[in-house]
């Protein structure tokens, strides 16, 4: 009797040479406060593990890059008024559920604060210090009339869908 | 452990991520080989620090919990 050689072993793990993903795309399209800031503590995270980190902002996820000193934006009534009813800055969001006209937000800040819990404003600091690279979407400027002045400094210059999906190829892709 | 202690980081009382994002902002002043000494509170940096050594190539050479104060020590990559 001949002892047959085990054939059915599995196949020798293939050789990783970077097991680990070294880039993370986030792209923000919630102004939500409750969106925001896990999206600006996931990048931060991200840059800080040396991952490349960039996050595209886009319609509602514009917002938030508006200067907190800037009330109204927009070139035509419309954009004006839809800029009223939605300010930008990271000190204006709201609540995706239990906004009650503000009152949710202040509490919710209320609570960061006793939980030592960074800011949207403290995070959107540290990411940029840590090198994050935050890209606003083009076309939400046009659409919603919003010019380099009124956002923040320290961004990367407006792109399109095409660059946001090329920079995701080969990252870990969220959409928050 | 006799090795000298570059830099000491008080992150008590911080929640996640600041004190990952903190030392991440703090091991860029020191030399490879160098150590930094992390003092937190927030009981998820244990597995946190632990990941981001693994992901960051620091090494993580000492952990240890004294009165709900947790303390890294950790080598920068060289």
């Amino acid at each position: 009797m001949t002892v047959m050689e085990a054939t059915n072993e599995a196949p020798a793990p293939v050789e990783i040479e970077h097991p680990h993903h070294k880039k993370l795309v986030i792209m923000a399209w919630s102004g939500d406060l409750d969106k925001i800031w896990p999206t600006f503590i996931l990048g931060t995270t991200g840059a800080a593990m040396g991952m490349d980190t960039t996050i595209f902002f886009t319609f509602w996820g514009l917002f938030p890059l508006v200067r907190n000193d800037v009330h109204i934006t927009g070139e035509n009534w419309m954009q004006k008024m839809m800029s009223m009813m939605n300010r930008g800055g990271t000190e204006h969001l709201g609540l995706s559920k239990m906004n009650f006209a503000g009152a949710g937000p202040a509490m919710m800040k209320k609570l960061a604060e006793e939980h030592k819990v960074a800011s949207p404003q403290e995070l959107l600091e540290v990411a940029r210090d840590l090198g994050v690279h935050l890209v606003p979407c083009q076309m939400t400027m046009d659409l919603m009339g919003l010019t380099k002045d009124d956002l923040i400094e320290g961004l990367e210059d407006p792109a399109g869908a095409s660059s946001a999906l090329l920079e995701a190829q080969d990252a870990i892709t969220l959409f928050i | 452990m006799n090795e000298t202690i570059t830099l000491t980081l008080d992150l008590k009382g911080l929640s996640c991520p600041m004190p990952i994002a903190k030392t991440a902002q703090a091991i860029r002043d020191l030399k490879p080989g160098e150590l930094i000494e992390a003092l937190a509170t927030d009981p998820g940096s244990v597995p946190d620090f632990a990941a981001w050594c693994t992901t960051t190539g620091n090494e993580l050479v000492e952990r240890s919990e004294d009165g709900g104060v947790y303390r890294f020590v950790i080598r920068k990559k060289g």
